[in-house]
């Protein structure tokens, strides 16, 4: 297991790095730089600016101070929020952007999970055909369509919650509904067929011969093997939350990271759109990692190689 | 499946293929079948529609200018606060985003079919290390670099396609390097070999063609993928340009003018998520038809 362990962390190695210098280099090799889109400066000017970001510096030599600094923690400071680092940029958006992130995978997590074994147990059944149906509604409908149309519902025409902000905690159940939706509708839909496939297999049957009530079947049994495609699902689905969350922080105004990534990409602020797509990286590796770190503790088939 | 079905397999065992079986088994999918009368009939409404609208999709009405939708003064979907007709541009909107999703889907098509193709035909070192590349391209958001492309490349159709396609692909090459592996091994591909017939050629004759139909699945199933990446950058202001528009662009639109002109919103909104659906209950149909598994 610890063997299986390291070697898959370092095999995150490689992807980590391919992250950095793919996002490093297209960032610089787009045209316009960090100090083009403002007023004209002197050149004296501009070339002391430069100098004191090490633009000045041959490419790979600023590639290598970036990693050096990436190894100490360190993002850089921000080329457009001036007096900050892009470390502190991203602490203050990282919390709020993780209550909306981790609760809507919660929220996928309890209510996918939850139709998906319901819907399977009813197979075929009227329930069971609106289930799906529904969900495939939420994968049909993208989050930034349910969001305004969201907000169009409770909070305009019924008033019940607010539209956006950053508030108590009623201001983040619409954007983490929007945020969830289409999580739900695919963990429904992936639970419902692995749990269909899982009840018809012998180790059931002889379980329900025992004379064991349904929901011990399910939860003692059947549960179990039927939620590892859920676990494999579980790195796209983070994936899905965050990218999805650039758009639901900016419908909802809530001041997590996604917009610093696109006011940073929007005034080539290299070093904030670096910080945030090696920050979201770094999180998606690890969470794909640990992702794979639980299937091989849940599968017995998986080998620790 | 049903005992009636069940028996009928029992009473005429002679031989039907893999696509008549699967054929018959979508066609007996209602939500399937719905589904693709109405991306045909989309289809025509978003390419024939325009032709019989009073205004162009840049025309600006400014005496009805964020107008709701109104038989009176012929916009029926309404307009936009600009008093661009709403209905016109919905239709564009469809133009675009359908155009996208077949030609972006193509763009993963050919880069996928050509990548799992070699890797699962070669084998061996060949295919443990493009299959390697595909994992670790599998771990990046992509969805970010696509984003960081539009805005400092600018926003350009070409760029579109491609930079969508290109990170659509790693599904479709992995789906076809699995078909592969098992296609190597059929006799007609042994035969060729045996004729001296050279690799590529053997892909390009033998493989591809018998990977078709397992393709058009997975095609359909990306679509909606595609439409729905545009959408979100055209959403994020990152999509097509104005006066030119698409479902995504039209759906930020309405999201901006949310209280004071829903019709905005829900009027692409439905056209938008109609198709989606629609597509994916068609790749769906699909998928379990050729499932040899059967729920």
């Amino acid at each position: 297991m610890l063997r299986y362990s390291l070697g898959r962390l370092l095999g995150a190695i490689p992807t980590l790095l391919l992250l950095i210098a793919f996002s490093f280099f297209m960032i610089r090799a787009a045209p316009g730089g960090p100090f083009s889109s403002e007023r004209q400066l002197l050149p004296e000017i501009e070339a002391n600016l430069n100098a004191a970001y090490h633009l000045d510096e041959p490419l790979y030599q600023q590639f290598g101070r970036y990693l050096w600094g990436l190894a100490h923690f360190d993002f850089g400071p921000s080329f457009q929020y001036r007096d900050y680092t892009v470390t502190e940029l991203i602490m203050t958006g990282f919390p709020v952007s993780l209550r909306l992130g981790g609760g809507a995978i919660l929220v996928a997590l309890l209510f996918g999970i939850g139709a998906g074994c319901f819907a399977a147990l009813k197979q075929n059944s009227v329930a069971d055909h609106a289930v799906m149906a529904v969900s495939m509604t939420g994968i049909s409908i993208p989050n930034f369509v349910m969001a305004p149309l969201l907000i169009l519902i409770f909070a305009i025409y019924l008033g019940w919650l607010p539209a956006g902000g950053l508030g108590d905690f009623r201001s983040m159940i619409l954007p983490i509904i929007a945020l969830a939706l289409p999580q739900i509708a695919y963990l429904a839909r992936l639970t419902r067929g692995s749990m269909i496939e899982v009840l018809r297999s012998n180790f059931i049957r002889t379980a329900k011969a025992q004379g064991l009530p349904t929901w011990q079947i399910v939860l003692r049994h059947a549960l179990k093997p039927a939620l590892l495609p859920v676990v494999s699902y579980l790195g796209p689905a983070t994936a899905a939350v965050i990218t999805g969350s650039v758009v639901i922080e900016q419908i909802f105004s809530v001041p997590g990271i996604g917009r610093f990534f696109v006011t940073g990409a929007l005034n080539r602020d290299y070093t904030l759109v670096m910080g945030v797509v090696v920050f979201y990286g770094v999180l998606i590796i690890a969470f794909n990692f640990l992702v794979d770190i639980a299937y091989a503790w849940l599968d017995p088939k998986v080998k620790y190689r | 499946m049903s005992v009636k079905a069940a028996n009928a397999g029992i009473v005429a065992p002679q031989g039907r293929s893999l696509w008549a079986d699967a054929w018959g088994k979508l066609k007996r999918n209602r939500a399937a079948v719905a589904g693709v009368w109405i991306i045909g009939a989309m289809a025509v409404f978003v390419i024939v529609g325009p032709w019989f609208s009073r205004w162009a999709y840049d025309f600006t009405d400014f005496a009805n200018s964020s107008a709701g939708p109104a038989l009176a003064t012929g916009h029926i979907f309404g307009t936009d606060s600009l008093g661009r007709d709403l209905f016109v541009r919905t239709l564009y909107g469809g133009r675009i985003s359908l155009l996208i999703g077949i030609v972006a889907t193509a763009v993963s098509l050919v880069i996928g079919v050509a990548y799992g193709a070699v890797a699962g035909y070669f084998g061996g070192r060949v295919d443990s290390v493009m299959m390697r590349i595909v994992d670790i391209l599998y771990a990046l958001p992509f969805m970010f670099f696509v984003i960081l492309l539009m805005v400092f490349f600018g926003r350009n159709i070409l760029l579109i396609f491609v930079a969508i396609g290109a990170i659509n692909w790693l599904d479709m090459a992995r789906i076809v390097r699995g078909q592969t592996l098992s296609l190597k091994r059929r006799e007609f591909v042994e035969a060729a070999e045996a004729q001296g017939v050279r690799p590529f050629a053997i892909i390009r004759r033998h493989i591809v063609p018998n990977l078709l139909g397992v393709v058009a699945v997975y095609v359909t199933l990306t679509i909606p993928q595609v439409i729905l990446v545009e959408s979100f950058l055209s959403f994020l202001g990152l999509g097509v340009q104005e006066p030119m528009t698409s479902w995504g662009a039209l759906v930020h639109d309405g999201a901006v003018e949310l209280e004071s002109a829903p019709w905005m919103l829900i009027f692409p909104a439905v056209f938008l998520a109609l198709t989606l659906f629609c597509f994916n209950f068609l790749g769906d149909g699909m998928r379990d038809a050729l499932d040899p598994k059967d729920r």
